[in-house]
């Protein structure tokens, strides 16, 4: 008997590694037209009446809230219809911090960790149901919410609270600093979004898009990704609602967390395409056109914003900006991986 | 006495409730999707009764007899058409779809039927009660709507095990490529099935309009409350959504017991313990999923 000899390996060259990157375009680009997109937005005091700062400053705190609707639906596949519950906490939460002496501009970053703190606890109530049954337990916690702080009377009760401490600056002032801080939260957002998607948290979430049982299986710690996109939302949500209070120098919880929100953000976001950072920028710049030209007939924009998000939903779930970017093979904000050399148009996951 | 007073107006109430999960219920254990449009269409259906009656004259009583009908033809069309085409991307998508219909239901009524709050006036028939005991008194009508809805359970249950078309609805619901094989049309199935989930929740959206006032925006609370049935009495499960509604039903005349304010505070509170301490509901045979 002899022995095996161990069988023969052939000698193979190494297979030239395929070359992947994030996009078909230097980052250096995006990095340079956000920058000056970011500056002519921050000099628009100058350039544009009050009365068009405090359209923009909507406008911001509406994309606010679609960006992180898209991270929660868009990429993580979780439809909440209950931000509004963020979004009013955030608010109240700079009414308290107010009351108890904090000047209201600069307890906003605070007033929306509150919320993101709440939103941690109940992560753990929700996540217990998923999909459609998610999504109504969400409306649940929201329409909870709003009870228990209509509830409280130190806070005004139903009919609600104004916002004191404004009082010492000019119009003028308040106007622009506003302004300012609701173009600091939407970017801020917008940069948090594109950097999560980026980060190893992002490359879950799309491998749990493409296949959940695989992704658990190769140890993709699915809860937990999913679990920071909800608390990052909420903290998002609750900044956009802090933003509300403070510029509408009051809050009514009927207002505040009105189901209305949660419309317009799912709603811009899928005309302008979920799961892409671009569609909810878009979605919002459609808004407020949409908006502008319907304000003087009542609730029917949105029935109008509706009805396109239906038909959109069913014939081109990818919005806008999913059927401009597929044509021109371009991406603002790149968070996908390209296969290929350099040159080549790649594979885009 | 006030106290069973609340849990006897609350079983009461469980009842109706009922009467709203059902037909969430069915969709969802049928085609797998949440309607999140279903608490609009029973409001439709009050606001169909409404402008109905001065139009036939007919006792508004009347109006079940001609509008759960229409609600049904309404639903097996609704499914054919929208739901169809948004099931056949996937069930997110419908829950979009569904959620876009229910804002649009919502405005297009505001529009149309402004934000005063309506009601179905049917006269004396509302108030006749009898009486257990003089602090306990048991409105007909109410009592007519829970015997209804567990006439309608009990119907939907034979329906479901006795007939063919149950049993073909049932094999969908299990299998439906299965079915398929074995001759099933998947499409014309479900559209049964909506057509059964419209035309109860059509009897509840006129019981709901003759209980209470309502308005545009009154199908969001309905269908919060509905889905709290159904999870409290374990999903998929149809007597458990009965057992649910009461639960809720209690929970709320209990809350509204301590301070009106709350009422649906309380029925909400229930709902999330019993989602932290038992997630599959009384009666639930699987998990929520």
């Amino acid at each position: 008997m002899t022995a095996l000899a161990p069988p023969k390996v052939p000698d193979l060259a190494p297979a030239p590694a395929p070359e992947v990157r994030r996009s078909s375009y230097p980052s250096a680009w995006l990095a340079g037209g956000s920058l000056g997109a970011v500056v002519l937005l921050a000099l628009m005091p100058e350039i544009i009446s009050q009365g068009g700062l405090v359209v923009l400053l909507n406008f911001f705190i509406l994309l606010t809230m679609a960006t992180m609707w898209n991270l929660l639906a868009g990429y993580a596949g979780m439809v909440s219809i209950g931000q509004q519950a963020f979004v009013g906490l955030g608010g109240y939460s700079v009414v308290v911090l107010a009351v108890n002496g904090l000047n209201p501009l600069a307890s906003i970053p605070l007033a929306a960790v509150i919320p993101a703190l709440v939103a941690l606890p109940i992560s753990y109530l929700v996540f217990r149901l998923r999909g459609g049954y998610f999504a109504i337990a969400t409306w649940v916690v929201a329409d909870t919410a709003e009870l228990v702080i209509s509830s409280v009377t130190a806070l005004g009760g139903g009919t609600g609270h104004p916002v004191p401490g404004l009082g010492s600056l000019s119009p003028r002032t308040f106007g622009d600093v506003t302004y300012w801080l609701s173009l600091g939260v939407a970017v801020l957002a917008l940069a948090v979004t594109y950097g999560l998607l980026r980060s190893r948290l992002g490359l879950v979430l799309a491998a749990v898009r493409d296949d959940e049982v695989g992704a658990r299986s190769a140890g993709a710690r699915v809860m937990q990704a999913r679990r920071i996109v909800f608390v990052v939302a909420a903290l998002g949500c609750g900044a956009a609602g802090a933003l509300l209070a403070v510029s509408q120098l009051q809050v009514q919880p009927g207002s505040i967390f009105s189901v209305q929100w949660a419309a317009e953000m799912i709603f811009v976001t899928m005309i302008g395409g979920m799961g892409t950072i671009e569609g909810p920028i878009l979605g919002t710049v459609l808004f407020f056109v949409l908006q502008q030209n319907l304000a003087s007939q009542g609730a029917w924009y949105l029935v109008i914003l509706g009805s396109v998000a239906v038909v959109v939903a069913i014939w081109a779930p990818k919005g806008i900006w999913g059927f401009v970017s597929s044509r021109l093979k371009f991406q603002l904000f790149p968070v996908g991986y390209l296969l290929g050399g350099r040159g080549s148009t790649g594979r885009r996951r | 006495m006030t106290w069973l007073n609340a849990i006897v107006q609350g079983i009461l109430t469980g009842g109706f409730y009922a009467l709203f999960a059902v037909g969430l219920s069915i969709l969802f254990g049928v085609m797998g999707v949440i309607n999140l449009a279903h608490g609009d269409l029973a409001v439709i259906a009050a606001y169909v009764a409404l402008a109905m009656i001065p139009v036939t004259h007919l006792p508004a009583v009347l109006a079940f007899v001609v509008v759960v009908p229409m609600f049904a033809v309404g639903g097996y069309i609704l499914q054919r058409t929208l739901l169809q085409a948004s099931l056949d991307r996937d069930p997110f998508t419908t829950l979009l779809v569904t959620f876009g219909l229910s804002v649009v239901i919502e405005n297009v009524l505001l529009e149309v039927f402004t934000s005063n709050t309506q009601s179905l006036n049917i006269g004396s028939l509302l108030f006749d009660t009898l009486n257990l005991t003089p602090q306990i008194p048991v409105s007909y009508f109410s009592l007519v709507m829970l015997a209804v809805a567990v006439g309608v359970l009990g119907a939907l249950q034979l329906f479901l095990s006795r007939t063919g078309t149950g049993r073909m609805i049932r094999a969908v619901a299990d299998d439906r490529e299965a079915a398929q094989l074995v001759g099933a049309n998947y499409r014309h199935i479900f559209g049964i099935a909506a057509a059964i989930a419209l035309a109860t929740v059509s009897i509840a959206g006129i019981a709901y309009g003759i209980l209470s006032g309502f308005t545009p925006t009154a199908g969001t609370a309905n269908l919060l409350f509905a889905f709290e049935a159904v999870v409290i009495g374990g999903i998929g499960s149809l007597w458990g959504t009965l057992v649910g509604g009461i639960v809720l039903g209690i929970a709320q005349e209990i809350g509204a017991q301590i301070n009106p304010a709350y009422q649906v505070l309380a029925g909400h509170l229930v709902f999330l313990a019993v989602l932290a301490l038992r997630p599959r509901g009384l009666f639930g045979l699987r998990a929520a999923t």
